[in-house]
């Protein structure tokens, strides 16, 4: 069955198209995917991000326990710090990869992809262990992202304090009496924060930040902003089939654990040497955008697989994102990806696309 | 939603304007609402033939490719090469500057089973 967040009504009262994600009823936009792009970028957008899943961990043995299952140093993190990491099958692939948030010495909230909000509870769940107690909580809470460089100055309209400057930062504080926790992440590239709260203050700060100057921005324009800036969306870019070693996510994984789930396919990977890249491509010159599951070729040998693709609007050309063997993940090899039959040039780069230059 | 009177509209959300043994094709205020922002737009090259209902172009939003059908069966004697390198034209002006190609009806008698103004609207408001 499909599920709504509750700000459905509000969507469609801004004039949103909705549209089916991870099994949720979403608005893939309102004024338009590239006008919203440009409002991110330019201004500060509101992105409903309610369908994302809310994990709490707590007890005595959280961290060791989440270190065992993540592949980042969990016990790095302060109380108000947050950290990207990843969820690895015995194989090494990926199942997840998410936000871990530490709330308390002892408290742990991760914020998962929709699409895999049962499957990782149930792996998560089978691997329990020590002194921990792991709640789904995702039915009960609500999530907004805020993003753009407007962000800052809607932060202090809204909640009459400063957003802290630093990224990666989660508090908790009090609104209208009631709890709800700010964290300077997000999926955009901008700086922004996301909101996360119990499902009945999100109508109320939803309307709040809209009056402070937030534009309504779908699931289309987050696509092109996380694209942009090469971030991987799990399903396109990120799945069982390859490890975050050979996602270019080599800096979220921290070998020197002791242990954790799909460590030993890391190391012998790493030893071996890592058979494909994440790579990014532009297509230079006139070109349709680019999409997933079109063909790379170097010569007259298909060699991989687009992952994501579409138009930069940073860029004005397509670009696109694919696994390709490793000796041509190297900036500059010339490529060319097949569109409908016809080739069309693709330069390798360094990610992301959108070099923001701060 | 705008839909001229003058004009013949296939199901798939094509228009045609008929002048005599050619007709201009085009895609409708309705597509191009739903298709949101066109960003590439692959019209087909002059010379090429096409049946009624088949696959004759394709328009590219940020989200999506789609398909152009044309509406009669033809030879192509002109593509509208500007929307090359101005695509938003199908966004911003559907039945003029955003045309995309002419064809020469093989088969005029198609132009009558297309709908009137009236018969799309009913189509579209379904």
């Amino acid at each position: 069955m499909i599920q709504s967040t509750v700000l459905k009504e509000k969507h469609i009262a801004a004039g949103a198209r909705m549209m089916e994600f991870a099994g949720w009823d979403m608005p893939v936009q309102y004024a338009g995917i590239l006008d919203e792009y440009h409002t991110v970028r330019g201004a500060c957008g509101v992105f409903d991000i309610s369908h994302m899943g809310e994990f709490f961990v707590r007890g005595p043995g959280a961290c060791a326990w989440l270190e065992s299952l993540l592949v980042s140093r969990v016990s790095k993190l302060l109380v108000g710090e947050a950290q990207y990491s990843i969820l690895l099958n015995e194989a090494g692939g990926v199942i997840d990869d998410l936000y871990v948030y530490r709330i308390q010495e002892l408290e742990f909230l991760l914020i998962v992809n929709a699409s895999k909000i049962d499957e990782d509870e149930a792996w998560m769940r089978s691997h329990l262990a020590g002194e921990v107690t792991f709640e789904n909580c995702s039915n009960l809470f609500s999530a907004l992202a805020v993003q753009g460089p407007n962000s800052p100055a809607i932060f202090k309209k809204c909640f009459g304090r400063e957003l802290p400057s630093m990224r990666n930062r989660i508090l908790e504080f009090e609104r209208g009496g009631e709890s709800l926790w700010v964290a300077t992440t997000g999926y955009t590239g901008e700086v922004g924060f996301e909101v996360v709260c119990r499902n009945d203050q999100v109508g109320g700060l939803w309307d709040s930040l809209l009056l402070a100057g937030c534009l309504p921005c779908g699931l289309g324009a987050r696509d092109v902003l996380r694209l942009e800036m090469a971030y991987p969306l799990n399903g396109s870019d990120l799945g069982y089939e390859r490890t975050p070693l050979e996602a270019g996510l080599g800096f979220f994984v921290d070998l020197s654990k002791e242990s954790f789930v799909g460590r030993d396919v890391l190391i012998a990977q790493k030893l071996a040497g890592i058979p494909s890249r994440l790579t990014a491509m532009v297509i230079d010159g006139k070109s349709p955008p680019m999409r997933s599951h079109y063909a790379v070729y170097s010569g007259e040998t298909q060699i991989a697989e687009t992952t994501s693709g579409g138009l930069s609007p940073a860029l004005g050309t397509a670009i696109a994102m694919a696994y390709l063997p490793s000796e041509y993940a190297t900036p500059d090899t010339e490529l060319s990806i097949d569109v409908r039959g016809r080739r069309y040039p693709a330069r390798v780069i360094k990610k992301p696309f959108l070099k923001k230059t701060k | 939603m705008n839909i001229p009177e003058n004009l013949r509209y296939a199901d798939s959300h094509e228009w045609i304007l008929v002048d005599g043994d050619t007709a201009t094709v085009g895609i409708t205020d309705h597509a191009q609402a739903e298709l949101t922002d066109i960003v590439f737009a692959e019209p087909p090259k002059p010379g090429s033939t096409f049946s009624a209902g088949q696959v004759s172009a394709v328009v590219e939003s940020v989200k999506a490719a789609s398909d152009i059908y044309s509406p009669v069966s033809g030879e192509v004697t002109e593509s509208n090469d500007e929307l090359a390198a101005n695509p938003s034209l199908l966004n911003t002006d559907p039945y003029g500057a955003g045309w995309i190609f002419k064809i020469r009806l093989s088969n005029p008698a198609e132009v009558e089973a297309l709908k009137d103004s009236a018969a799309y609207a009913g189509h579209i408001a379904r």
